[in-house]
């Protein structure tokens, strides 16, 4: 293969262990040129782990990495590290340097790159070019570490849980600024546990858990998969006759969480209404009662039976065989 | 003012990035340039050798004016006019060395005092003498009088090599090894490692920033040792110079090797004081290392800041040559190359 056609990323049998914990567990990964790629999955799946043995920072146990048809090799390749842009999670730059300063810094790193000006206007933060590191806001942070990683005008850019923390207005902003890089036919690597910002960057996402890609595709057919359902959510403080509810043809599945109950039933308005009918008949008053489309945060509770952001243990009430 | 059409470069920009962390952190500018100054200051004047206390003298009310007058304007004599009653009983609880009195303007001057009392001797001769030259005595033998200035003897001579040595080991260690320690902890070395930042540029970076505040650090140390307490490099600037350069590169490779693999500033901070005390206390910064016991002197020798301390106070205060402290440099050169050859073996990024 040559470089021209290559893939951005192409790693095979990736396997970490840290001690006795087997961080990743043999990954495959493909991210052709111009792509998002999606690495999906709660705390602690191995998605940090995968994604810093692809930027060359962490030495796999065993497998093979390539960027561009290039293999890291065993010492630095500092022609590949020309080539990507990495923002890592939670580095803290220097505190008592500008915006300016610190782009400017980064940027002196590569043979060429884009300007500190352009960096500014990209990232949205001339306001704050003399501004200190550390006076700027969580969002202002983040878009100055994204600026580091593109400073080099790099032709796949890594980016590592990049909005965690960061109130909803500072992460569309981010959005905005990853799409535009897309555009110009460059390629992305991006993990994530919001399933929303997967859904809205991604061209493909892999869904990660316990160190293994347990599931492939573009957000929609991930979604797709789940067959042609919808989502009803309540909470109810009086006694629920599960098995009445469970034995309703429409109904494919219960999850319960606490005092609320998460069920995924069949895609129509008389599923919703027999489900309605049925609470009515065991007289109880839902609290909160809410119903949705099947999105990525139900793929993983489908995948996995836990939530993506779990802050509770859930426990499986009853599938249906 | 636009740097778009040349790049910046890596070496320049990451000196200035030390240099401006450096000077914005207003605490780091204390304790590297305030905090000696205040320490010669401060032990200065607390060691300064003082100048001989003039003779006390009372004289009576009974005096004649015109004797009274001589005697107060004098520069040789603390001179007090008191009472006769109130003269005797300052001569009694020797709060004046000596007593002019006169029973009236014809009779002459007594002079009262104890003759088994020095200053009193030293009073009586200085008032003698004022008197007859204020009545036109003039001198027979002609003499010359010669008044060396005791330089590079004294304790302020002494402390300020210690202190520029002291300097050295303070703002090398904590600059270099703390720096370190704390860009590990804020994962900024692991952000640099996937850059194709030249390794050495980011080694040399330190070696810049060091140096340049080295030059400063001397120069605020020295000038103000010349200022205010008179003290002079008696040997050459340049060897002075040489001579902490690589004294700090001695420190900087034993901040480098507590650097290379910490994370928690608290932990490199032990280490730090672990290493520095010793220093502080056998070095000879303050005091001469002389009195410690004869088995002790060669291993104390050996210590980068005695070595450091020996040198410049050779050069500062008797004139040294860079030959002259040839082994406190070889004892420096070879702290900086072990220093070095196992802190870049031993360099974690993350």
């Amino acid at each position: 293969m040559t470089a021209a056609t290559a893939p951005a990323i192409r790693a095979q049998s990736l396997v970490k262990r840290y001690g006795d914990k087997l961080a990743v567990a043999g990954i495959e990964l493909r991210v052709e040129v111009g792509e998002c790629f999606g690495l999906l999955g709660p705390n602690g799946a191995g998605k940090t782990t995968t994604v810093e043995m692809i930027e060359g920072l962490t030495r796999p146990d065993s497998g093979s990495i390539e960027l561009f048809g290039v293999p890291w090799g065993s010492g630095r390749n500092r022609d590949l590290q020309e080539r990507v842009g990495v923002q890592l999670q939670d580095t803290q730059l220097a505190d008592k340097l500008t915006v300016e300063e610190v782009l400017r810094l980064f940027r002196s790193f590569y043979r060429q790159g884009r300007s500190v000006e352009q960096l500014l206007t990209e990232l949205d933060l001339t306001a704050e070019r003399k501004q200190q590191y550390q006076k700027l806001s969580g969002g202002q942070k983040q878009r100055v570490a994204l600026g580091t990683a593109l400073a080099g005008d790099p032709e796949l850019l890594f980016l590592d849980e990049p909005t965690t923390g960061l109130d909803p207005r500072a992460r569309q902003a981010l959005w905005g600024i990853v799409q535009t890089f897309q555009k110009r036919n460059r390629s992305v690597l991006i993990t994530t546990h919001y399933m929303e910002e997967a859904a809205i960057l991604c061209d493909r996402i892999a869904v990660m858990d316990r160190g293994k890609i347990i599931a492939l595709g573009t957000p929609r057919s991930l979604i797709d998969g789940l067959g042609l359902v919808q989502f009803v959510e309540f909470e109810t403080k009086q006694a629920l006759d599960e098995a009445a509810l469970s034995a309703l043809p429409v109904v494919e599945n219960i999850l319960r969480k606490g005092e609320g109950y998460h069920l995924r039933i069949d895609r129509s308005l008389n599923a919703l209404r027999v489900v309605l009918a049925e609470l009515e008949r065991q007289q109880l008053t839902p609290i909160g009662l809410s119903t949705h489309q099947a999105t990525l945060d139900d793929v993983f509770l489908h995948l996995t039976g836990r939530a993506l952001k779990t802050d509770s243990a859930e426990t499986h009430a009853g599938a249906k065989p | 003012m636009s740097h778009d059409t040349d790049p910046p470069n890596p070496l320049v920009e990451l000196t200035r990035a030390r240099v401006r962390e450096f000077l914005r952190e207003p605490g780091y500018v204390f304790w590297v340039f305030g905090f000696p100054l205040l320490m010669a200051i401060g032990l200065g004047l607390a060691f300064r050798s003082k100048a001989p206390e003039l003779p006390r003298i009372a004289v009576t009310s009974n005096v004649g004016s015109a004797s009274a007058g001589v005697l107060s304007a004098s520069a040789q004599l603390r001179t007090q006019l008191l009472s006769p009653a109130d003269a005797q009983r300052a001569l009694a609880r020797t709060k004046v060395d000596l007593v002019v009195d006169q029973s009236n303007p014809q009779q002459p001057l007594v002079l009262s005092f104890d003759p088994a009392h020095e200053k009193a001797m030293l009073a009586r001769a200085v008032v003698k003498d004022v008197l007859e030259r204020a009545a036109g005595r003039e001198d027979r033998v002609r003499v010359e009088e010669r008044r060396p200035r005791e330089q590079g003897a004294r304790y302020v001579d002494f402390l300020l090599p210690g202190l520029i040595g002291l300097n050295l080991m303070g703002s090398s260690m904590w600059g270099i090894g703390y720096n370190l320690v704390l860009a590990r902890k804020r994962k900024l070395l692991r952000r640099y490692a996937v850059t194709p930042m030249h390794r050495s540029h980011f080694l040399l970076s330190y070696f810049f920033s060091r140096s340049m505040f080295l030059v400063m650090e001397l120069a605020v140390i020295i000038g103000f040792g010349r200022l205010v307490f008179g003290t002079h490099v008696q040997g050459s600037l340049a060897a002075l110079l040489i001579t902490s350069t690589l004294g700090a590169a001695a420190f900087a490779a034993i901040g480098f090797l507590i650097g290379a693999r910490l994370s928690s500033t608290e932990v490199a901070g032990g280490w730090m004081n672990f290493v520095q005390l010793p220093m502080w206390l056998l070095s000879g910064s303050f005091f001469s290392y002389a009195r410690f016991p004869e088995w002790l002197q060669l291993p104390i020798r050996c210590l980068p800041l005695t070595a450091s301390n020996d040198a410049l106070r050779r050069i500062y205060n008797e004139a040294g040559t860079l030959g002259s402290v040839s082994f406190e440099l070889a004892v420096l050169a070879v702290w900086t190359l072990v220093g070095f050859a196992i802190a870049v073996r031993a360099f974690r990024w993350q």
